[in-house]
Parts: C-alpha cells; structure tokens; sequence
C-alpha cells in the first residue's frame, strides 16, 4: 500500500502539469486507473462466524484534479458470491392449501451480493447503463432457464428473487460504503452476512467518472468453512458413505451408551 | 449459545436444540415411540430445511431406538424373528423412499408433500387411537374385562398364506403382511424422517393382532436397522444428514428418553394410548394448520436445480 501510494504520489506530480494544459471537458490523453487491495485474500468461517466486514482499499490513478475537486469521480465495490442457478418459487392457494405452483429458474446468478458505492448507485448511472454492465441489486442479470410464455411474470419473479435475496441479508447495499479518504484514495466496507456461501468469492471495483464507466478492477476472494466446520462438509460431500456410517455409528454409541448408564433401574 | 450446522448451513441457539432433543426424548421414552414425527415437524418449524429435518430426524431416531430396544430385550418383549421379517419390507421401502424423496425435491413439492404426509398419516392415526383408547378406558371404569380372544376376531389378514410361527410373540401369522407393513413405514422412514412406530404400533395391535407387550420392542428393533440405512442413503444420496444437529439431538433425546421410560411405566396402557393419540393429533392439526394459512410470502428462493 505504501509503495502504492508513494507510486501514486509521482504519477499525479508527473501528470498534473499535463493535465491542467487540457481544455475542460476534453478527454485527457492519459486514462485513470484504479487499483484495489485488501488485507486478506480468505475469510474464514469458524463455528461462530456471525458475519465479517471486509474493508477493501483502492487508488484512483491519473485521476483528473478538476474532476476530484468537484466530486465527478465515484466508486462501486461489489463483492459477488459464487453464481449457480435460482429457483424461484410462488405458491398459490389450492383445494385451500398453499402449493407450490408456479417457478422460474435463473441462470447463473451470485448466491451473495454485496454493493457499497460512494451513493446511491441509480443516480451514478442511469438504468439501462447499469443493467449493461450487471451493477447493482436490481441491475443484475436475471436471465430465466427455458421458455416463458407469460413474459409480464418475469419482473415479478425478478423482484422477489431480489426481495428475498435482501431480506435474508444475502444481498446487500451500503450507498455510504465507499469513502474517499484523500482526494485519490478510497476505502469500502463491504458487509458479508452469517449465511455467506463458502467458495470463490469476487471483489470487483467500477471507477465511473461523470456517469460513465471508465475503469474496472476485480480480485478474488476465498471464502472458507474452517476446522471442524470444513471438514464435516468436505466429508459429506466426497465420502458420503463414510460419512453416513460415522452418523449412525454415533448413534449407536449414544443409545447404547446412555442405556448403560442408566441400567439401574 | 450459538452452534453453526455445517449441513443446513446456519447457526443455531445450541439450547432450543438440546431442549427440542430432550423433550421429544422424554415424549418417546414415555410411548415407547422413536420420535422422529415430533423431531422432523420442530426441526421445520425452527427453519432447518426439510431436506436436512427428515435426513437428520432418521439419524436420531437411530439412537432413541436402540436404548429404547435394549430396555426391551432384557425384559424380554422383544421378538427378534418378526422384527427380521418386518427388516425385509423395511429396508426395501426405505430404498424406493430416498428414489421418491429425491424426485420430488428437484419438482419443488418436496416441502408441501411431507407436510401433507404428516397432516394424514397423524390426524388419521391419531383419531383412531384416541377413540379405540377412550373405548378401553370406559370399558375399564364399567370395570369389563376386555375380552382378549373373541370368537371372529380374525380377519382377513389371517388367511393369507405363508405362514410362519412367531414363538415369543405366541401367533401364527402370514409373512406377507408384515412384509408389507414394513415396506409402508420403510417408505415412510426415508421421505418423513420417522421411525414409524406411530404407525407401525397400532398397525401391529388392531391389524396383525399382535400381543401387545411385545409390538413395542419388536418395532424398536425394526427401527433401528430401517433409520440406520436410511440415514446411510440419505447421506449418500442427498448429502443432507446434518452430524452436527443430529449429535446434539441424540444426546439430549437419550437422557430424555430414560426419564421417559419411568413416567412411562407408571401410567396404564389406555392412558398412555390416549395422550399419545392427542399428541399425534396436536402435531397433525399444527401442520395442517400452516398448510391452509396464508403464507407469508408467497415466493420462495431455492439454490441450483434446474427444476421447472
């Protein structure tokens, strides 16, 4: 970080002068960059893991004094949890009883989401921008599996997925995560919540200058289940029989067991 | 005290699990009963998935089976021979229970069709032993003495062929409808996560006309064997025994159960027939009751599964 900065530091003494000579509005010959860094690159979920707050760090570079100056400069960090399909379900009554009717299954979409930006990310970017680029909660694709032949069902499955998501805390969004802390360096604090998946998670970073786009930055970030806790699920998962037989063997122990100890009677 | 399930993936109060194990323990010590069908409809209630609820629920009948079996055995109620016979349909019912489990979770009808199994079997059950155990209560306050071997007493049950001689349980029955019972509760075992000793138990009385001090042991025994492999298949299968939950449950549910089997055995048999049949009956009407209620939301999100 420190080599980082004292980088950063040269770069903007190198380019200032340059950029100063542009006339505002025009496109600055040299491109900003953005850098992005975090103390860890695992997180660990212990058996009384309650949630984390992961604190990512980052850099804008080349970035335009004027720009900074009058806040035209604005960062989106996003940590996106590994992607699988979705099933979303809606029960209607039937015969009096509630069933499952209808469903819809989406394509690949992040098991966990979580957003912090330097505010609110729709007045950033506008809409169709945001869908473009898959940036944020209702900006993410939801593509459903197979034929729909009701396409107005669609936004309202959409919008429970996203409903759902939100409310047991899988997805999230901090508007004020995003805080700059001198004119070129910025810090998130993005929140992972008690039920996050484990496996390969993605920090990714966006630099939106004016609206638009301009630079992209992503790193990778393991989550996993420690000790105890990832052993049990590795073992259920690639020595099911084995692990089958330790559960019944368990069993065995503790009802034998306990009619042992209490035979007096 | 907060415990992370490491298979149903979420932390929980370690007490309300030790407390649920102890309880529904207590419960099956008292009825002699595994308690799978208390521990499996909790287990949902406290938001475990039902995938893991019914996996798990099958482990731990595992352990409240066998103290309750070996009690059995040494006081001799417990006929090994019809256990093996009711084993046979057992182990094949639990087998094409995990094929139907597993289809009917990828069809997303999983959740509801346990729920309307326990609605059905319990409210159905429930109501039968409550009035056979208040006929019998009554008939013991006009101080009658139930007649135990009445003429016509058979039924159909009785004259179907392949017999075999049971000779702790005294009868000389067809292997073909044990065989079949076992099937059902193997059947049962696999998608509700029960023992079945709610179900086997009268079935054995009213139907097979099996004494009734030895339908108790003798279903035991049948559990034990019935729930070990459904849990292994479960694991193998469905991944969805959860070691964790069902390691606290049983050690709580074991000590339960001993305390049980004393408040058990002071009680007389009707009575006993009749606050299990109300406790069937309980769980039945609270199942039933969350299928009809609007739910509180109507959608539900599922990972994975490319099921529509």
């Amino acid at each position: 970080m420190r080599r980082l900065l004292s980088s950063l530091v040269v770069l903007v003494s190198l380019i200032s002068p340059a950029a100063a000579q542009v006339p505002f509005g025009e496109a600055s010959t040299v491109k900003e960059g953005l850098e992005i860094g975090a103390s860890t690159s695992e997180i660990a979920i212990a058996s009384d893991f309650q949630g984390a707050d992961l604190t990512i760090f980052g850099a804008l570079t080349n970035a335009d004094e004027l720009f900074l100056a009058i806040g035209q400069y604005d960062v989106v960090v996003t940590l996106e949890g590994p992607k699988d399909y979705a099933t979303v379900r809606r029960k209607e009554r039937v015969l009096g009883i509630w069933m499952n009717t209808q469903s819809m299954t989406f394509e690949q979409v992040p098991e966990s989401y979580s957003l912090a930006s330097t505010r609110q990310i729709e007045s950033i970017d506008e809409a169709p921008s945001l869908n473009n680029i898959g940036v944020g909660i209702d900006h993410l694709p939801l593509n459903p599996v197979g034929y729909i032949p009701n396409s107005g069902l669609i936004g309202e499955f959409r919008d429970a997925y996203r409903r759902l998501k939100l409310s047991n805390g899988l997805y999230q969004r901090d508007t004020n995560g995003v805080r700059f802390v001198s004119s070129s360096l910025f810090r998130a604090s993005l929140r992972l919540p008690a039920n996050i998946p484990d496996g390969m998670h993605m920090v990714r970073a966006y630099l939106f200058k004016s609206g638009a786009l301009i630079a992209q930055k992503e790193m990778p970030l393991r989550v996993v289940k420690t000790g105890l806790e990832q052993a049990i699920t590795d073992a259920a998962h690639q020595r099911p029989f084995a692990y089958g037989l330790i559960c019944v063997l368990i069993a065995v122990i503790t009802g034998w067991g306990a009619s042992l100890i209490f035979r007096k009677d | 005290m907060t415990v992370y399930l490491p298979i149903a993936e979420l932390s929980v109060n370690i007490f309300i699990i030790l407390g649920m194990g102890a309880a529904v323990g207590f419960l099956s010590g008292m009825f002699g009963v595994g308690g799978g069908f208390l521990i499996t409809p909790l287990l949902i209630f406290y938001n475990i998935p039902p995938v893991v609820a019914v996996a798990t629920g099958a482990n731990q009948v595992v352990a409240s089976s066998i103290s309750g079996a070996i009690t059995h055995f040494r006081r001799g109620t417990l006929d090994i021979k019809l256990g093996t016979v009711l084993l046979v349909g057992g182990l094949a019912g639990a087998t094409v229970g995990v094929w139907v489990f597993s289809w009917l979770r990828r069809l997303g009808q999983l959740d509801l069709f346990i729920s309307l199994l326990y609605v059905v079997l319990l409210s159905t059950i429930g109501a039968l032993m409550l009035q056979e155990s208040l006929r019998a209560m009554r008939r013991a306050k006009n101080s009658e003495s139930a007649p135990l071997k009445r003429p016509g007493q058979h039924n159909w049950v009785h004259r179907l062929p392949l017999k075999m001689r049971f000779k702790k349980s005294k009868i000389y029955l067809s292997a073909i409808p044990v065989v079949a019972l076992g099937f059902a509760i193997g059947v049962l075992t696999s998608i509700m996560g029960v023992g079945g000793g709610f179900i086997m138990v009268p079935a054995m009385i009213y139907l097979l006309r099996i004494p009734t001090n030895v339908v108790v042991g003798t279903s035991l025994f049948q559990i034990i064997f019935v729930t070990a492999y459904t849990t292994m298949v479960q694991a193998a299968t469905n991944y969805s025994v959860d070691i964790v939950l069902a390691t606290i449950l049983m050690v709580a549910g074991v000590i339960g159960a001993q305390y049980g089997v004393r408040v058990g055995q002071k009680l007389r048999g009707e009575q006993l027939r009749a606050l299990l049949a109300l406790l069937v009956l309980a769980v039945g009407i609270r199942l039933a009751v969350g299928l009809v209620l609007t739910p509180d939301d109507i959608y539900s999100v599922a990972v994975g599964g490319l099921s529509y």
